[in-house]
């Protein structure tokens, strides 16, 4: 059993204070959905979780297992345990999806060939065309096929923790099945997950053991599923916030 | 200047009279002319400055021994083979295609100089002087097959001037590679002049690999003319020299001529790799696309200039142009001006350059992934290499060419 640990949490991005002090844990095979309106903090918190350079920490702690996270760099991270499927995955041109992931079982001391293997298995799992596996990384491909390929990469990189910001988006009705059906499935082997998204749909498939509700830099509110539903139909008007 | 680059040294070399005559007016326009500065546009930001032509040599009229035997072993088999050496002409097998090589001989049916104008500059009139040309014609609607140039450079203090004229007839094909080497440690100079004639409806393919030592200059010249539908590819993987200068001039001379003309360049040490491109539309409807890429580690640096000219008749034409440039380190320097130069208004062009780091969020997303950061950013500089790499025909000397990158890359990120 794993945790996963952010306390206090504060960040900024170019001088604007965006966190202002987040708390929660996720524990193996849990699934945590942050809802939230836009400019809540959403992206940022898994940005800031991932290591992206954009963002200061200005307070707070986030521990796997009691390991520091936030003194590690964005690939130590990743090394340590932990995976963000991001809301719009960068194209790489003339980077393979095999090859990063060659480079990164690599890094993490994992049978290369092997690597490649469970790539090929789990791209045919979820309907990700295998063409795309020895293509530039997200260049030319659909909202949908973006989001499959995170999550073949989620599921061959076979972290303890996935940061999931709006996997949903740009999905279609398959897609999402698909891709959500998968990642569920891996919370059933142990993976924890910490879902961002402004819709309950996602979450009719990765059912959360957990939603929080994140507003102005704060988780305002936590608790069961059942308080989706209640977003879903009162929106976050109680949180001093309209949802746009 | 007192240089051994005199008339009578250019006279004395062997060759039929035609050639003789020609090499001794070339040399008496060099004696007469200049020497380029950096003050003229087209040498900008160039080393031009800093060539002393007194401490070189002309290179003999009999090449020295040298062995290329493991630079021809990835040549293919039935490649049309010729091996320079100092820029004279050491060894040379036919091929299987219809490809054919010749040295001058006493007829002047020759079509060196068809593309190059003599006395284009004081470096060109020097080439000329001391060049012993070779000449590879493709007959008509013929298929030339492979033909693979080795260029090496072994001595100390010598200047070299080969001169490669390849003439493609109406409706031919050929595939040509250059290869420029010399080892590390030598100070020489070399300034290699390659004509391309693309006739009629023919197709012409050519790719230089420039692996050249540490100390040697090379100001090269590639000047290429496509017919009428005629397809031009030419281009240049440029890894080595201390200061070495590619221009290439294009000129799109016939109706519906084609030329794509690609490099890929990267520069460590304190490299300067410099490059020059004319891009010459005279007839309506023809085309050309330029995507030079390069990356720049260590203190190495580059130049690239361009100009896309549009001549008053070339209606309907389209030109583009892109130069993208990674600087890999503080240290490392790009220049990059492109230019447009329009004379008729029924055309499309654009030009787009740039000088920046790896991308941060492409770094980040295989970071993202657990690929350590000097691990991601050569997996991304390699990919911007990917794209010219693959679209030249470089034929058994990719591997080669991939070679010197990844050593490239190893010193700019280690």
């Amino acid at each position: 059993m794993s945790e996963l640990m952010i306390e206090g949490l504060s960040a900024t991005v170019a001088g604007k204070e965006i966190l202002k002090g987040v708390d929660l844990t996720v524990a193996s095979g849990e699934v945590h959905a942050v809802m939230g309106p836009n400019g809540a903090g959403k992206s940022t918190l898994s940005y800031v979780l991932a290591g992206h350079p954009a963002f200061t920490v200005t307070g707070g702690s986030v521990t796997l297992d009691g390991q520091d996270l936030l003194g590690l760099a964005a690939w130590e991270r990743a090394r340590a345990g932990l995976f963000l499927a991001m809301q719009y995955p960068t194209e790489v041109p003339g980077v393979r999806l095999d090859e990063m992931l060659r480079e990164a079982a690599v890094a993490a001391g994992r049978d290369v060939d092997a690597v490649t293997q469970l790539l090929q298995d789990e791209a045919g799992k979820i309907g990700f065309d295998a063409r795309f596996l020895e293509r530039p990384l997200n260049v030319d491909l659909s909202g949908g096929e973006k989001k499959r390929n995170e999550t073949v990469q989620l599921a061959t990189l076979q972290p303890q923790f996935a940061i999931l910001d709006e996997i949903d988006s740009g999905l279609d009705i398959d897609a999402l099945r698909d891709v959500s059906r998968r990642i569920e499935a891996l919370t059933e082997t142990g993976l924890g997950v910490l879902a961002i998204t402004h819709y309950r749909r996602l979450l009719e498939e990765l059912r959360p053991d957990m939603v929080h509700v994140l507003v102005d830099g704060r988780i305002q509110r936590s608790g069961g599923p059942e308080l989706a539903d209640e977003l879903e139909s009162a929106g976050y008007g109680e949180f001093g916030t309209s949802q746009n | 200047m007192n240089t051994a680059f005199t008339t009578e040294a250019a006279a004395a070399l062997a060759g039929p009279d035609w050639l003789v005559e020609r090499r001794r007016s070339a040399a008496a326009r060099f004696a007469d002319a200049e020497l380029p500065s950096a003050e003229e546009e087209v040498w900008r930001y160039s080393r031009i400055g800093d060539l002393d032509l007194s401490s070189f040599v002309p290179a003999p009229e009999h090449a020295p021994a040298a062995d290329v035997e493991s630079l021809l072993a990835v040549a293919a088999d039935d490649a049309l083979v010729v091996v320079t050496v100092d820029g004279r002409v050491a060894d040379q097998r036919a091929g299987s295609g219809a490809a054919t090589v010749a040295t001058p001989d006493a007829e002047a049916d020759s079509a060196l100089g068809a593309v190059l104008e003599a006395g284009d500059d004081a470096l060109v009139s020097l080439h000329d002087a001391f060049a012993s040309p070779v000449e590879i014609t493709v007959p008509e609607g013929a298929d030339g097959g492979d033909v693979v140039v080795v260029h090496q450079f072994p001595t100390e203090g010598v200047a070299s001037m080969p001169r490669l004229v390849i003439s493609a007839g109406q409706g031919s094909t050929v595939s040509v590679v250059e290869v420029f080497t010399s080892p590390d440690g030598v100070r020489n100079l070399s300034i290699p002049v390659t004509e391309l004639i693309v006739g009629r409806d023919a197709t012409l393919r050519h790719a230089s690999v420039q692996v050249l030592g540490d100390l040697t200059w090379q100001i090269a010249r590639v000047a290429s003319t496509v017919g009428q539908n005629g397809n031009l590819t030419s281009g240049s993987a440029a890894f080595g020299g201390d200061y070495a200068r590619l221009r290439a001039d294009t000129v799109l001379a016939g109706r519906g001529a084609h030329g794509d003309l690609f490099a890929g360049y990267f520069g460590t040490g304190s490299q300067l790799l410099d490059f020059r491109t004319f891009q010459d539309h005279v007839a309506p409807d023809t085309t050309s696309n330029l995507l030079f890429k390069g990356a720049l580690g260590e203190k190495g640096a580059s130049v690239y200039t361009g100009l896309i000219k549009i001549r008053p008749d070339a209606r309907g034409s389209l030109a583009f142009q892109t130069n993208r440039n990674l600087k890999l380190s503080d240290d490392a320097w790009a220049e990059s001006v492109p230019n447009l130069e329009i004379e008729n208004n029924e055309v499309q062009c654009s030009h787009a350059s740039t000088v920046g780091p790896v991308d941060p969020e492409q770094r980040f997303y295989l970071e993202s992934r657990g690929v350590p950061t000097g691990r991601a950013e050569r997996l991304i500089v390699k990919g911007v290499f990917d794209e010219v790499l693959d679209a030249l025909p470089l034929g058994g000397f990719e591997p080669m060419a991939r070679e010197y990158l990844d050593v490239d890359l190893e010193k700019s990120l280690p």
